[in-house]
């Protein structure tokens, strides 16, 4: 923990806070999102947006995997767990979200063979053991977690391995920033960037979203950097400018890291892929290249999916989008709450609901 | 020859009356439970009660791991139970136990719980009445679950409810929060990454004894904050007593592998469970004198003043957090982690 106890200081906090409030800001309204659902959880854990300037809004942005995995993307996996031949591997999670029919703990519940993994490496050991199914791995994640689908698939080539796949459910988050920086409705004037995935792919791929005029920031997961964040957006916000910036240097370098890129680009290409609540993407997704078909579970074990129903009443998309706030949703704490989610947003554990459930916003 | 000579492990034999639970009561219960209510082993237990209110409180204990750092489901169970009943300003005095065993358990892992419940029967200075043992078929529990039941005395002139928290009292929470839970999540998940953790398991009647005796009626809310930790036991007094609640982060007295292991798994340690320590609500003039006593006590060290009870909160516990900003503490929905007691 020492590693982490400067970033939680009291005295720094309290530092931080009052240079915020400090800062010469416009009397406009300002709109930051924090696009990764850990900043999310610890926005609301450490009682930030209690402590911002009135006309400053954090909104939560679509930054968890689980989230913005679309409903066929979980129906298919569905699909998967209903075949008695197959052995779904996947995070915890994706185990309570509904599906149009059911979720994956009903259909355990049925009978289903899930097994909940912490890496796609885990699979191989369940696909030794299971000679005779097929073990499919549920590959949701970003940036942060497709290098660990790839290097499985590279150190598993090769190995005689035939009953092992990915369900390729993977994203990649600039190109949904950059939709989301066009927005006229949601009016963003910068984001906070992620963390871990600022980790993996550096500055660069935002560029795109500061030549609109959006401010994009690269800030760590503790209170003080997020604090430290939110001030450089600020004074970018306040003198007009819009780059690209890092304050979380400690970790996250310019260039990122260029093997765990590199590893992503030589097992996946780069396709437009469908988000929960946003519709298709361009160039947002991963696909298994041809050359790795063997280990692409839609090739190696085709299943027929039913057709996607949509959930009435959950508001999952615009709350992704930013639109609303979990609270404008008539589900919220009613129909829907971490026991019963109607979907994947309260599910998760980095999920815009989950997070207003547990801390229920600032206390006003 | 005794059955437990003959085998390392309990059968069902030890459950159906005959010889072989004769020999378990014998052999196991009565030597190490002996006492004057429970020695004749007569269908009930008579007990000589002085006259008052008793405060009377019962609780099942079905941890897993039934051993962990810092104690076991026995000692668990004897002073889980000593604390209810103190906690309503009661001396504990009686206790009734029932153990539900698996077919098939260890003897010595048997007599290392019974050991540790005679034990922490003796530190509180209460006496096991009497108690009911069954052994169950594999798989129909698992290894062993406890059943405790505890009668005490009220202390005369002394109402203690959750339902008695006033505005401009004060909240001092005596042990580090969640280090019960954390000891348990990082004895089942094996953790190598860290050294043990050892639960806070202790019976603290003694040290309510001392608060009451000193402080009398300035105290009005005593809780352990067992299962959901501080966060659920505040939210029920909050409730109970329709006050606010405002706890502030930087005082709240949580151990670095508490913290460390809420970190690593994604747990929130004021949702963890304590097992010898208490939250108490008081007159604010007697903090310090309460604090004084807890400071005294070996298990209570880092007792702090945690937070202040409000009438401006609209009902809710809210947490000042360390960025100064703040935040509310809710009940949890649904159980963060089963079976930590």
């Amino acid at each position: 923990m020492k590693h982490i106890d400067p970033y939680r200081q009291p005295g720094t906090l309290q530092a931080l806070a009052a240079k915020i409030n400090d800062l010469p800001l416009p009397d406009r309204k300002i709109n930051f999102m924090e696009v990764c659902g850990t900043h999310t959880m610890n926005v609301h854990r450490h009682g930030i947006r209690d402590i911002l300037p009135e006309n400053v809004r954090l909104i939560s942005g679509p930054g968890c995997p689980v989230c913005v995995t679309p409903r066929s993307g979980l129906d298919t996996a569905i699909a998967y767990a209903r075949d008695r031949r197959v052995i779904v591997a996947t995070f915890g999670d994706m185990i309570r979200v509904p599906g149009s029919t059911s979720s994956l703990q009903d259909e355990r519940s049925k009978g289903a063979d899930i097994r909940i993994v912490y890496s796609a490496l885990d699979c191989i050991e369940i696909a030794r053991a299971n000679p005779d199914k097929i073990v499919v791995f549920l590959g949701i994640g970003f940036e942060t977690t497709i290098p660990g689908h790839s290097q499985t698939i590279l150190s598993t080539k090769n190995k005689g391995i035939k009953n092992f796949g990915i369900l390729s459910l993977g994203k990649v988050i600039p190109p949904a920033m950059e939709l989301l920086a066009d927005d006229p409705d949601l009016n963003l004037h910068g984001f906070l960037a992620a963390a871990h995935v600022s980790t993996i792919i550096g500055l660069k791929p935002y560029e795109p979203v500061a030549e609109k005029g959006i401010p994009v920031v690269v800030a760590g997961f503790e209170p003080a950097d997020i604090l430290t964040g939110i001030i450089a957006l600020l004074e970018q916000a306040s003198k007009g400018e819009s780059r690209v910036e890092n304050v979380y240097t400690r970790v996250a370098r310019s260039d990122g890291n260029p093997k765990a890129v590199e590893a992503i680009h030589r097992v996946f290409e780069i396709v437009d892929s469908e988000w929960l609540g946003f519709g298709i993407i361009p160039g947002s997704g991963v696909r298994i290249r041809d050359e790795f078909a063997d280990f692409d579970a839609e090739k190696l074990h085709p299943v027929e999916v039913e057709d996607t129903k949509l959930i009435t009443g959950c508001r999952c998309g615009e709350i992704l989008k930013g639109l609303i706030e979990p609270p404008e949703c008539d589900l919220f704490g009613k129909e829907c709450d971490p026991s019963h989610p109607q979907g994947a947003c309260m599910v998760s554990s980095e999920g815009t609901c989950a997070a207003f459930y547990k801390y229920q916003g600032p206390f006003e | 020859m005794t059955d437990k000579n003959n085998s390392e492990r309990i059968t069902l034999a030890h459950g159906h009356g005959g010889l072989a639970s004769h020999h378990l009561i014998r052999d196991i219960f009565a030597s190490a439970f002996s006492s004057p209510e429970l020695d004749p082993l007569d269908d009930a237990a008579n007990i000589d009660l002085p006259t008052g209110e008793i405060s009377f409180s019962t609780d099942s204990f079905v941890v897993q791991p039934i051993f962990f750092p810092g104690g076991d489901i026995g000692k668990l169970a004897i002073a889980g139970t000593v604390n209810d009943v103190a906690v309503m300003g009661a001396k504990p005095l009686f206790i009734s136990v029932g153990f539900i065993i698996e077919d098939g358990f260890l003897f010595s892992d048997l007599e290392k719980i019974v050991g540790s419940m005679a034990d922490e029967c003796k530190h509180a200075g209460v006496r096991i009445a009497t108690g009911d043992t069954k052994v169950v078929p594999k798989g129909a529990v698992d290894k062993i679950f406890i059943n405790t039941t505890g009668i005490g005395i009220r202390r005369k002139g002394i109402k203690l409810s959750g339902a008695f928290a006033r505005p401009g009292q004060s909240v001092i929470l005596t042990g580090p929060a969640g280090i019960h839970g954390a000891a348990i999540i990082v004895a089942r998940n094996e953790l190598n990454i860290m050294g043990k953790v050892y639960s806070d398991c202790c019976s603290l009647n003694d040290l309510v004894e001392q608060l009451l005796d000193k402080l009398g009626k300035s105290i009005t809310v005593m809780r352990d904050p067992t299962r959901g930790g501080v966060a659920t036991a505040l939210n029920e007094i909050s409730r109970a007593s329709k006050v606010g609640i405002e706890i502030v982060e930087t005082e709240i007295p949580i151990g670095p592998e508490t913290m460390a292991v809420s970190e690593i798994l994604g747990f929130d340690p004021l949702y963890l469970a304590n097992e010898g320590a208490l939250v108490i609500i008081l007159d604010g003039d007697a903090v310090d004198k309460a604090l004084r006593i807890c400071h005294s006590h070996p298990r209570c060290m880092e007792a702090r003043k945690i937070g202040e009870v409000r009438d401006d909160l609209g009902g809710k516990v809210v947490l000042k957090a360390a960025t100064g900003g703040r935040r509310i503490v809710d009940m949890l929905a649904g159980e963060m982690l089963p079976r930590i007691c």
